[in-house]
This record gives structure tokens, sequence and C-alpha cells, in this order.
């Protein structure tokens, strides 16, 4: 059948609750009964038009109130269907968490940031996804809630593959809690893609601690290199507790090229990937070393 | 085409304005805005380009805030604003990014031009004066096959640099 994305040609039954109560009730009803959650629809309604993927019953989660917030007081935390634009206004995140807000900045373009949430790029569950490896890399955590109670997952662990997390048909994301950073703690997030609008061939982010010239800490996630965003801790052990000098960088960006495992795909290559994984993390290194100094 | 449950498809009564004017409309679960939009009212200013948030060409403001029509259900704008390119005039007068794009020749067959103007004037609103690089950045998401480009991003400069770029 010829995919026509005009219209949305499949039908279902739609709710739009606006409390989080009314929500987990919702879900509670329909959890075996095919219910998938709208937030900003860019990766959901083009699945229904051009996949077919199957919804019978669609509950728009965006007017809910309680889950549209951003708190910057300890730490961030951030609601469900805040939208991406609105995240990436916030100076604290600008100034202090650069990885995540250059990871918002790459995605798609303003439009879409206007209507897509943090957690819709979570619950969809892409490898590609911008906003997964800087929040891997931060420690965040993903709130879901049920009306059986509500359970807190590292987002490291709430993704398990391609489109596929922990969560059960009853839960909904409800915010991402990012921890505080301290004053010696750089970021920053890197993206290879054909043109700005487009999606990773490769992406990686990177977060360090640094004393002195020891950098005592550090994280690397790559993305679009495996199944799911990627931590090289084989590399980060080389760099852990060490005096970052070029020779240590360069050593790490041959362990790292190694410890990936891309493949080939429409989007790029596996050589390409582990080629430029490599100047990536030289890159990204040297970014995060030099922020963590501030 | 019909998922597994069969049920009965309830319309959605919604309420919302439409260029400044309030509107109700009875819509199905499935609707896209862009069809109501065009084929209910009229509103063909707003183009169907892609369907799948690649192109830009549908894009009107929510809330102020540019969205994609063709990636939006309409039965989830009730209670919301939306303004098209055809709210953007005041009577006669167009609006000033409106005659940029005229004064700069950045329309060639203008299929792409609506959403390229609702884009530019957010663009303004959020930083009224860009460089170069910041319009290309922003713009990056609608695309215009002609390839009219440089004539665009010079529009949306002279338009900053004018100082016209007030609110709608």
């Amino acid at each position: 059948m010829q995919t026509n994305t005009k219209i949305l040609a499949q039908e279902f039954e739609y709710f739009a609750p606006k409390t989080l109560d009314e929500a987990l009730d919702l879900l509670d009803k329909y959890k075996d009964k095919n219910i998938k959650i709208l937030a900003g629809g860019t990766d959901l309604l083009v699945k229904m038009k051009t996949i077919n993927l199957k919804v019978d019953y669609l509950m728009n989660v965006k007017n809910i109130l309680e889950i549209n917030f951003l708190d910057t007081a300890d730490g961030l935390k951030i609601g469900a269907v805040t939208p991406l634009s609105h995240i990436i206004r916030e100076e604290k995140i600008k100034m202090k968490y650069s990885a995540l807000y250059e990871g918002i900045m790459s995605m798609a373009a303003p439009a879409i940031r206007n209507m897509g949430t943090m957690a819709g790029n979570l619950g969809n569950a892409s490898p590609a996804a911008d906003t997964v490896p800087p929040l891997i890399a931060y420690g965040a955590e993903v709130k879901l809630q049920s009306k059986r109670g509500e359970r807190t997952v590292l987002v490291e662990d709430f993704i398990t593959g391609v489109g596929e997390t922990i969560i059960e048909t009853d839960e909904i994301i409800t915010q991402i809690n990012i921890p505080k950073i301290n004053k010696n703690t750089g970021s920053a997030f890197l993206k290879k893609s054909r043109v700005k609008a487009d999606l990773s061939k490769i992406n990686l982010a990177v977060c360090l601690e640094r004393e002195g010239n020891v950098c005592k800490d550090c994280k690397i996630v790559f993305g679009s290199v495996a199944i799911k965003a990627l931590r090289a801790e084989k590399t980060e052990g080389l760099l852990k507790g060490q005096m970052i000098n070029s020779e240590l960088i360069n050593k790490a960006a041959e362990e790292v090229s190694s410890e990936i495992k891309p493949i080939d795909d429409i989007r790029s290559t596996a050589e390409y990937r582990k080629a430029m994984s490599k100047e990536m993390l030289k890159d990204g290194l040297e970014l995060a070393w030099a922020r963590a100094k501030g | 085409m019909k998922g597994e449950v069969n049920f009965k498809v309830k319309k959605i009564p919604i309420e919302f304005s439409i260029n400044g004017q309030k509107r109700e409309a009875l819509v199905k679960p499935n609707d896209l805005l862009i069809n109501i939009l065009r084929e209910d009212l009229h509103l063909t200013g707003t183009k169907y380009g892609c369907g799948i948030g690649e192109c830009g060409a549908c894009t009107v403001f929510l809330d102020n805030e540019p969205v994609l029509s063709c990636l939006t259900l309409a039965a989830a704008v009730d209670g919301k604003e939306i303004t098209t390119i055809e709210g953007l005039a005041k009577g006669n007068k167009l609006h000033p990014m409106q005659v940029a794009f005229l004064k700069n020749a950045a329309v060639q067959c203008g299929f792409c031009t609506p959403g390229m103007i609702l884009t530019a004037i957010a663009l303004l609103k959020e930083n009224p004066s860009p460089t170069e690089e910041e319009i290309k950045d922003y713009m990056r998401g609608n695309i215009c096959r002609c390839t009219g480009y440089v004539q665009i991003v010079k529009a949306i400069k002279a338009c900053a640099e004018g100082g016209e770029n007030e609110s709608i």
C-alpha cells in the first residue's frame, strides 16, 4: 500500500485528560487495549502515517499542567510535556548543562522543538535520540507513575533497545530529574548529520569532573552506534583519576573506536562511525575539559 | 483502515481561535489540523509538503509558536489560538515580513513562503537582530525547492534591520 501522509487514515479513540489522575485512570482502564500516549506527535504521528503503527486509543497528555514545568532549584527537574524549546530557553541549562543544551539545539528545527518533549524523545527510544546521551552522561533519572504507584529509574536503564523501554502499559513518564553538577564539571555534545535538521549519524555526550589537571570522573556516551545509547566504560576507565594530556586523549580515542558497536544503515556506515568516534571524542573531551575550568 | 478494536469513533467538539476569530468545530480524532484549515476553513495558504515534519510548508502558529499542522491533531487545538499566513496582514497592510519577502524577491514558486514567513517572524521575536548564521540555523526546518535561500535570508535580515519586526 502506498503511504499517504496527507491524512491520518487509521481510526482511534481520542482522550485529552487535564489531570495526571485522569490520565492514570485511563491508562489503567486501557492498559491491555493498545493505548498510546501522545505528546509532541513528531515521532508517533509520523509512525502512524508512514509505517502504519496501529493505535486504538490515543491519549494526548499535552494539556496536563502538572507535568509541564521546569524546576531549576536543585539540579533540574523537567516535566514530561515541557516543550524542548522551553527547556533551552532556561539560562541555567545554557550555562551549566552544555551537553543537554547543545543536544536539544541540534534536534530537527524550531517548530519540531516547540512540539516535541524530552519524555517523548525517551519514550520513542531511538538509538539516534539526541537528548539521551546527555541525560545518561549527567546520570539523569526518569520518574514513572501508574495507579499502582511510582518508581524512578536511570535513563541508562530505561531504554533497552530500538524503540524499547522498561515502561509498563499502565505507566507514564511524569518527569526527568538531572542531578546537580558542581563547578568543576564540564560537558559537551557533538553530532554528525548530513544536514543540520537531520537525525544523527553519530552523536556523543561527554561529562567530566576536573580537579586541577586530573580527570576525577567522566562519562562518555555515544548515540547511533548500537541498539541504544552506549556508555564507553572502558574508555572512561582509562581517563578516570588520570592526568589529562594529549597522549592519554589519543589513547582514549583509539580505545573508544573499538568499544562502540556501530552498523551500516541508511544514514551512515560502521566504518565512518568508528573513524568519527575518535575525532569526536578528542573534540568532546577538549571542550568539556575547558568548560570544567569555570 | 482500522485497528484491532472496533468502536464507534466519536466526533469531538472543539473551540479554538483562528486568526483572531473564535470558531467551533466537530472533528474526528484522526483529523489533522492542516486539513481542517485548508478544506473546512478554506485557508489554503498553509501548504501540505511532506506530511512527516521534514519541510515546514505546513507551519502555523499555535499559541504564538510555530508548529507543524500536518503533525497536529485537530482535536489537540481545543482551546488554543491558531494563526496562519492569512492572519498576518492587518486589512490591506501586509506584515513587515511579508513586505520584506516581496521587496527582496524571496518568493519563487511561493509554496514554501507561508511557512518561511511564519518561522522568520518567530525568529525575530526570539532574536530581534540575528546574524546570517543564526538565520540559517533557525530556518533549517523550512525547505525551498526553488533554492531561493539567498533572497530569503536577505529578506529576513532586511526585516530585522528595518525594525519592522513588531509582534503580530
